[in-house]
């Protein structure tokens, strides 16, 4: 018996093996994705014919709370990175996207956009889900004169020199779907949040607009993030609206979860309590499930349901690249359609490195996205096209509202008093980032 | 306002049982043995997805509108027998350094988060046929002399990884998705509450409606309760589990098996997280940060309520419970909070604010009683 199996065996063993699996890992996790290259690792190293690759950085949430949502982003971001190198590159190039883990954590998306930019060497990033995270990285991209996509809808109040946004504007997003609830659902609103810059500059929005237009905000409140407890936020929304009202939700991450099953719990249906939500798109019907969420509304510029040429071969794509069961959402086809302006802002200039070239080559470039024909202007937003869906069975969207053609960005709000009156145009070096217009 | 005291009665409980039922197995594990066992929250997390499996295997089945209840056995089960593995391997090696259990509970609850979002038919195959070659290679090389083990355990511990990693590449790569895809993954899960525990009761005389997962979990809070409370004081095992707890050496001495009942209280108490996780499953999302969103809220009803004292745990649960809705529901219709509101330019009646205030009041609380509600009298609980 001593032979014994003792702690000191126990660590060392212990460490030997979790030295072999941390191998493993180090093997297989990131896997640069060429779509052409087929060895794990050798894409990296080995250089395509005709030259060398153009490397691009992919930043977002793969671990923590955020990761229910970003993780699908990266999917269609590499699914546009190896669509663009089955058609022969960039420039005679392939692109290596080489992805980096926010963890949820926005100081951490700040130190990893550091390291892509000064240790990788990019050309540019994809990246970034919540505004706060936006919010971090900024200084960086403007301090390094470097360039980010960022793919999700977002509050606005915001036109930086060195980010290109994709997502909706608020006045493509929530705008629209506030006047369509004024208009069909009722004048009564309650605001509910999560506590960070999106939600709350949203609802300064929402609230200067029912101002506006003839509404009533009848209360607001703001839940930490990541919290499931919501039992008193509803009871508030209860006694702000007894008979009912429209609740504009601006809830981000695990939150919306509970905030539907606690509705349902307390017999507020949609047909009372109709739910206009910002953040919830095919994915998160999926983990909160349709049965809590059928006949609520969400406002975006694309449905999976959305009936164009573009939308199916999407569609079609991504299921064969990631499996039948997966669905596609609004933050998702953003993030493809930013991979392919970069890529043909590329090609126009002529070079990846000149980011000024690049840039310009962006403003007045066009793509038939999923969503439609859509144009990048030269206030670095997107001309989109606005829809409001309707929860359905399936757990897609029915659409029940759509604009006939894009609608064009405006970053600054025109509600707020603080920025009405002012735009923003990078064409031309007199105007700039924000300007009085009228 | 009958309906709004009938009303905040029920939530102020309801809030109050969740985190008592999630706190039980902490005021065991805590409480009782001394143990900081940071993993708890994962421990719960463990139970949650149980309860999504177990609901996956039953969907189509006639016994899927009961599955809860499955859901609830299987969830014990599988994270008490996990609670036993940990206190086996990790924890029976720390006891008495809190710090060391601290950090290395801290760092099982960080492997078990990534051990959801990444587990997979390869990711189980290669671990296994590493740990049965390295188990297998070091009882070959018992006879091999006391001074080379130490470097041929590690060849051992590189061969069996290396084997390991091959054979599971080969997996993936011979059957593609089926072997690499995570069975989670870093997406949350849907739990649906079968179709009785669906909507609420609705009350005649008042304008109120209880939701029945509420009321399911209250009942569960209770019956937990009176099935701890039993084991307890009404068995031999809690018998001896109160002996140790409050002198083990005297109980070494009287021929108790203190090893055992460390290993079976650690065991109960991380079963008890297990139903917990399940039943707040119910609630909110099912996802690898489950855990994280309720370690905190745990510990705080524990420490309030007085380490060692289950009384103290229900009492605390019931006072934060009630304290959180009650200002996170009317704190912004208050005169004075409004204008204060509004002199500094923070809403204080946001759900936000409600969290700082009532920490804000633990704090304070514990300042004036720093042994809780009900401290220990005369001898503490040492480990």
């Amino acid at each position: 018996m001593n032979n014994k199996f003792g702690r000191r065996e126990f660590l060392f063993f212990g460490s030997t093996i979790a030295g072999s699996l941390l191998l493993k890992s180090c093997a297989t996790a990131p896997t640069p994705t060429t779509g052409a290259s087929t060895a794990p690792g050798a894409s990296s190293t080995s250089a395509p014919a005709g030259g060398d690759v153009i490397k691009v950085g992919i930043l977002h949430s793969l671990t923590g709370t955020m990761a229910i949502s970003e993780k699908s982003v990266v999917d269609a971001e590499n699914l546009a990175i190896e669509e663009i190198n089955k058609a022969g590159g960039v420039l005679g190039k392939q692109i290596v996207a080489i992805t980096e883990d926010g963890q949820s954590d926005w100081p951490t998306f700040a130190e990893k956009a550091k390291k892509l930019i000064d240790q990788d060497k990019v050309a540019t990033v994809f990246g970034c889900w919540t505004s706060a995270s936006r919010k971090a990285v900024l200084p960086v991209f403007e301090a390094k004169k470097h360039l980010l996509w960022y793919p999700v809808q977002y509050e606005g109040q915001e036109c930086s020199n060195n980010v290109f946004y994709t997502g909706a504007a608020p006045n493509q997003q929530i705008e629209p779907s506030v006047d369509w609830l004024l208009e069909k659902k009722g004048k009564e609103f309650f605001l509910v949040g999560s506590d960070y810059v999106f939600p709350r500059t949203a609802n300064t929005i929402i609230k200067a607009q029912l101002a506006a237009k003839g509404g009533k905000t009848l209360g607001e409140d703001y839940i930490p993030l990541g919290v499931n407890e919501v039992k008193p936020v509803i009871a508030k929304i209860k006694a702000a609206l007894p008979n009912g009202g429209v609740i504009y939700n601006t809830l981000n991450g695990d939150t919306n979860v509970a905030f539907f099953k606690e509705m349902q719990a307390s017999g507020m249906g949609p047909d009372k309590y109709p739910v206009m939500s910002v953040s919830i798109a095919e994915e998160e019907v999926q983990a909160i499930g349709v049965e809590y969420l059928k006949g609520h509304y969400a406002a975006w510029n694309y449905f999976q349901t959305v009936d164009t040429p573009a939308s199916k071969k999407f569609v079609a794509a991504f299921k064969a690249k990631f499996g039948e069961k997966r669905v596609v959402n609004d933050p998702m086809e953003a993030a493809y359609i930013m991979v392919y302006l970069w890529a043909a802002a590329v090609k126009k200039a002529g070079k990846y490195d000149d980011l000024d070239a690049v840039k310009k080559a962006a403003y007045g470039s066009t793509f038939d996205a999923p969503e439609g024909l859509v144009t990048m202007n030269s206030n670095h937003h997107l001309s989109k096209f606005v829809r409001i869906g309707e929860v359905v069975d399936t757990g897609l969207f029915k659409i029940v509202e759509e604009t006939k053609e894009a609608v064009k960005p405006l970053p600054w709000n025109q509600f707020v008093a603080e920025t009405k009156g002012f735009s923003c145009d990078y064409s031309d070096p007199a105007k700039g980032g924000k300007f009085k217009a009228t | 306002m009958w309906s709004a005291l009938v009303d905040g009665l029920f939530s102020g409980v309801s809030i109050g049982s969740v985190l008592l039922l999630s706190a039980l197995g902490l005021a065991i594990v805590f409480g009782l043995m001394g143990v900081i066992n940071m993993a708890h929250g994962e421990l719960m997390m463990l139970g949650a997805y149980t309860t999504v499996l177990v609901q996956g295997t039953l969907k189509g089945t006639p016994l899927f509108d009961s599955y809860i209840l499955f859901a609830l056995i299987a969830s014990f089960i599988v994270t008490a027998l996990f609670g036993l593995l940990l206190e086996r391997t990790v924890i029976r090696y720390l006891y008495g350094r809190p710090l060391e259990t601290l950090l290395a509970t801290w760092g099982v609850s960080l492997m078990l988060q990534q051990f959801v979002r990444s587990v997979s038919w390869e990711f189980i195959i290669g671990t296994t046929i590493a740990i049965a070659l390295f188990m297998g290679g070091t009882i070959g090389i018992k006879r091999i002399p006391a001074k080379f083990r130490d470097v041929s355990t590690a060849g051992i511990g590189l061969v069996a990884g290396t084997i390991a990693l091959q054979i599971s590449n080969a997996l993936g790569n011979m059957y593609g998705l089926f072997m690499t895809k995570p069975w989670f993954g870093a997406q949350n899960q849907d739990v649906t509450a079968p179709q009785w525990l669906r909507g609420g009761l609705k009350l005649g005389f008042v304008d109120v409606q209880f939701s029945y997962v509420r009321i399911f979990i209250i009942v569960l809070t209770v019956i937990c309760l009176a099935a701890v409370y039993f084991f307890l004081n009404r068995t031999q095992w809690g018998l001896r589990i109160r002996a140790v707890t409050q002198n083990r050496s005297m109980s070494s001495c009287l021929g108790i098996p203190t090893d055992r009942v460390d290993a079976l209280t650690f065991a109960v108490g991380s079963g008890l997280a297990g139903i917990a996780g399940c039943a707040v499953s119910l609630l909110g999302s099912v996802g690898p940060n489950t855990g994280q969103n309720y370690i905190i809220d745990t510990f705080m009803v524990v420490v309030v309520g007085g380490v060692g004292n289950l009384v103290g745990s229900i009492v605390a649960a019931l006072v934060i419970g009630m304290s959180s809705y009650l200002y996170g529901t009317f704190a912004g219709q208050i005169p004075v909070i409004q204008d204060l509101s509004k002199a500094i330019g923070i809403d204080l009646g946001a759900q936000t604010m409600a969290k700082v205030v009532v920490f804000a009041l633990i704090v304070v609380f514990l300042q004036f009683k720093p042994g809780g509600l009900f401290p220990q009298k005369g001898r503490t609980v040492d480990a």
